[in-house]
């Protein structure tokens, strides 16, 4: 019998695992995919929203309020890039002025600080790229950027070293309340356990409305992003929203945390809770609203296209806290925009909620700081020589057009919780992630995860079963 | 560390580039190199079709590297291997080349020049923009090229292919020798971007249909390719509704296109050619920063590596040149004379760019080769070369295409001939 399992093992899950594993209890995370981060988390704007968007009261400008001012913080605790860059929201109609006066109204509200409305050139002077057409803007310095996969990585590193257990590859088939707990059916067996967190992004109602009568219903939005080479990723330094236009709901332009430059997403309900799948449609829809807010998007610089799908949950707000029907059963459903900026915030809520009904000792012995993977790309040359002279293959450059050497590489997989997979290599180390999207590298990467971890490279995949990237030797067809 | 001069990449443009300087008297050089063994991406390359220019015989990728490389070694030229350069700088007249590798760690060599032949990278899905899946079984064809000759790992076994590029033609052949089935090469252009013997030899003798005007609209399945649905295109390239046809296959392979790996030539700051993706030189293969030169596929893509060891040549002797005029050993010992005659080469009528795109008279060889490639297919056309407003030169041409580079050679005493001359022009010339 488990104290408490989490399903889902995306920013949520992992934020909460985190904040559990202070406490002197019995936590596992059970995930259905090959890594931490597979579902929402990966694929979102990286951003850390400052907080005027959501309505006064909400569940959601509570938490991204508190989750924005955590992240600095956390940052430096767990070691992931985290960026106050500032966001601008743009106003390209002075008929329009209004609206953004009451996003600065409820941004107050909600406690954020430092807002403040300014006039189209002297946003300019802020980002000199921007459209001429953009007349006023709601400036939001609080706003932020992060790696979204380092975030949800260090969180997941961080419990599994203070005692949370992941099954990986397990995927839950079914949840029943027993006497004195749940029983937690999954791929790979049965679990016991009394208390259960749902942070299962998008099939948060699915399991939901397995233990509860009073039913939720979540719609997987999906939502489409184009990312462009680093050399254009100066192009703005604030995260570009937009008021909506006549296009319909703004998109964004902002900088990544590494350097990239990001457009997107749009919003398109969809059936296919695994519909990942970019469109042609999505994607020139995109590029043509995110073009409105610079003078003009290098398109040519682009590397790759993904999509993502937001839990949205039909009344629009965060599904927080214990089911009613269903004692000992939490929910962090419904975490949609702007559930990453929320997520240290929801880890924090869902604990206490949780100890408070569930009294739990606190542990003493809490490791509250992770150390990431050095970075060569970021080392200064004194440091890539020390990094170098404690392990020379820091010296052996695999991928490089983000410059990643086998050192990197090779810690990503010994590290706890280690990559197993090439996604899992490259949203740890960013191996990959350049401009030749892993053309060079990849041959590489397999051969190193394949040694590290003692299998043939046939058994390598790029994340989930299925994916192997080679179906056997030559002359073998 | 001092060096005369440093080459980074120990490809085809790099070995031929240290042997021709070597041979002409540089001795403090070195080549460094990233990959485990010198000759670059021709060690990939086992199919044969190499050096009919050069050599005068057919040779495999690995046999015609060989021949560079045992001259090479003959001349006692030094080199490093796995080791990966990651910053040039500027040191007043030094530049400064930044290497790791895992014997030395980090080391900065100072050199008085440096020849750039890092070579090119492929156009990836996401540059390419495709929509659809990101599952396993999509590969750029030089990626798919590494897995089967080098790894000799097969990626797929039912094979689409986008683009026909020559990689990507001699892949539809050698996946097919290695049994997989190759369903269907499909070319967004209406003419293919490859050599037109690669596509009697790899396509039409497999039976492996070739469409063009076709490109891949969406990619299938959720971890690894199941299907790709392809269209037909109209003459802007765009999509036609309707034409949608799904094609079942566990890989995509990519031939689309290679663009130049310029990031450390950006970050030297050399000024760069908008259209090749690679620096702009004069007629000794110079950048605009003294000392810097390029050859092979960094400065421009080639379709046949006997003009990228040509050119390399030319780009190692000018080097040489270069550091005999500055310990001023040589009688063209103007070296730095920025106010030098020069004639600016003009690139115009389907003619996209040309290399050199500058000549300065006085360096000029007695002939001097013209590199370009044209922007569309052309039947019964002619190169027309102009000198000022004068026709010194017109090339009757039964085809041109794009997927095929060509050339002119300037004669030094033709264009010395006309006093005042400041621009040549190349164009293609229709009836």
């Amino acid at each position: 019998m488990q104290d408490i399992i989490i399903i889902g093992a995306g920013v949520t899950g992992c934020a909460i695992a985190r904040e559990l594993s202070r406490y002197e209890l019995d936590v596992c995370v059970i995930e259905k995919s090959s890594d931490v981060c597979e579902g929402t988390s990966k694929a979102n704007s990286g951003i850390v929203h400052a907080g005027y968007d959501a309505k006064p009261g909400s569940l959601k400008a509570k938490l991204n309020v508190r989750g924005n001012e955590m992240m600095e913080q956390l940052s430096k605790d767990l070691d992931f890039p985290f960026k106050r860059n500032g966001s601008l929201v743009l106003c390209f109609d002075a008929k329009d002025k209004g609206q953004l006066e009451r996003l600065l109204e409820q941004g107050r509200q909600n406690g954020v600080k430092d807002l403040r409305i300014i006039t189209g050139d002297e946003a300019r002077k802020i980002e000199p790229e921007l459209s001429d057409e953009v007349c006023f803007a709601l400036y939001a310095p609080t706003g932020g950027i992060v790696c979204p996969f380092n975030l949800t990585i260090a969180l997941a590193e961080n419990a599994a070293v203070n005692g949370v257990k992941f099954h990986l590859d397990t995927e839950v088939i079914g949840v029943s309340k027993e006497n004195d707990g749940y029983l937690v059916k999954t791929s790979k067996g049965d679990f016991k356990s009394r208390i259960v967190v749902n942070a299962s992004g998008v099939y948060a109602a699915k399991i939901h409305n397995l233990v509860s009568d009073e039913k939720i219903n979540i719609v997987p939005r999906k939502g489409e992003y184009c990312l462009f080479d680093k050399t254009v990723g100066g192009l703005v330094s604030s995260t570009i929203f937009q008021l909506p236009t006549k296009y319909g709901k703004g998109v964004l332009v902002t900088p990544t945390v590494h350097g990239n430059l990001l457009v997107g997403p749009n919003a398109v309900d969809i059936d296919d809770f695994e519909g990942v799948n970019t469109t042609a449609e999505g994607l020139s829809d995109i590029l043509k609203r995110g073009g409105l807010s610079v003078k003009q998007l290098p398109t040519r610089q682009i590397i790759t296209s993904f999509a993502g799908l937001r839990a949205h949950e039909d009344k629009g707000d965060f599904v927080i806290g214990e089911a009613k029907d269903a004692p000992g059963f939490f929910d962090a459903a419904g975490i949609e925009s702007p559930g990453l900026s929320c997520a240290p915030a929801i880890g924090e809520y869902m604990a206490d909620m949780i100890v408070e009904k569930y009294p739990a000792k606190r542990k003493e012995n809490f490791v509250s700081k992770r150390k990431g993977i050095p970075s060569m790309a970021l080392a200064s040359p004194e440091e890539k020589k020390k990094l170098i002279e404690e392990n020379h293959l820091y010296a052996n450059v695999v991928c490089r057009c983000e410059l990643v050497t086998e050192g990197e590489i090779v810690d990503s997989i010994k590290r706890p919780l280690g990559a197993t997979t090439l996604d899992g290599v490259k949203r740890r180390t960013r191996a990959g992630m350049g401009r030749c999207q892993a053309g060079f590298c990849s041959p590489k990467t397999v051969e190193i995860l394949a040694r590290e971890l003692g299998v043939d490279e046939g058994e390598i995949t790029k994340n989930n079963k299925g994916s192997e990237f080679i179906v056997g030797k030559i002359k073998e067809l | 560390m001092d060096k005369d001069l440093v080459i980074i990449g120990g490809g085809p443009a790099g070995l031929a580039a240290a042997i021709a300087a070597k041979e002409a008297g540089v001795s403090d050089l070195l080549i460094l190199e990233r990959d485990n063994k010198l000759g670059g991406i021709l060690n990939q390359c086992i199919h044969n079709g190499f050096g009919l220019h050069t050599f005068k015989e057919e040779l495999t990728g690995p046999e015609y590297a060989a021949r560079f490389i045992d001259k090479a070694l003959k001349l006692e030229i030094p080199y490093k291997l796995e080791t990966m350069v990651i910053d040039i700088s500027k040191d007043g007249e030094y530049k400064l080349v930044s290497y790791m590798n895992r014997e030395e760690g980090l080391v900065v060599v100072r050199a008085k020049a440096v020849i750039l032949c890092m070579g090119c990278r492929e156009r990836s899905r996401g540059a390419l923009n495709i929509p659809g899946y990101r599952p396993a079984g999509i590969y750029t064809a030089g990626t798919a090229q590494r897995y089967v000759n080098i790894e000799g790992r097969m990626p797929g076994k039912e094979v689409v292919i986008l683009g026909s590029g020559d990689i990507g033609l001699i892949m539809a052949r050698r996946m097919t020798f290695e049994g997989a089935k190759v369903k269907l090469v499909a070319e967004l252009m209406p003419y293919s971007g490859g050599l037109k013997r690669n596509i009697a030899q790899c396509l039409n003798d497999f039976d492996i249909p070739l469409l063009l005007s076709h490109t891949v609209v969406d990619i299938k399945g959720k971890e690894r390719v199941e299907a790709v649905v392809i269209a037909k295109v109209d003459e802007n390239s765009k999509p036609v509704p309707g034409t949608e046809e799904e094609i079942k296959c566990d890989t995509l392979l990519l031939s689309c296109g290679l663009i130049p790996e310029n990031e450390l030539s950006n970050a030297l700051g050399v000024v760069m050619n908008r259209v090749t993706g690679g620096p702009l030189v004069n007629e000794s293969l110079e950048t605009d920063i003294e000392g810097v030169f390029a050859c092979g596929n960094v400065l421009h893509v080639h379709d046949l590596v006997d003009y990228v060891s040509e050119e390399s040549a030319q780009a190692g002797k000018k080097a040489a040149e270069y550091l005999k005029a500055k310990e001023g050993k040589c009688s063209c010992s103007e070296s730095g004379n920025k106010a030098e005659a020069s004639i600016k080469i003009n690139a115009v009528d389907g003619v996209r760019y040309t290399v050199p795109s500058v000549i300065r008279l006085s360096r000029m060889e007695d002939r001097q080769t013209v590199r370009f490639r044209v922007g569309a297919v052309y039947k019964k056309a002619a190169i027309q070369v102009l000198a000022g407003d004068k026709e010194i030169m017109n090339l009757k041409k039964a085809a041109l295409a794009p997927g095929e580079m060509e050339q002119v050679i300037l004669q030094k005493s033709v264009l010395e001939a006309l006093p005042d001359l400041t621009e040549v022009t190349i164009r293609v010339k229709t009836d």
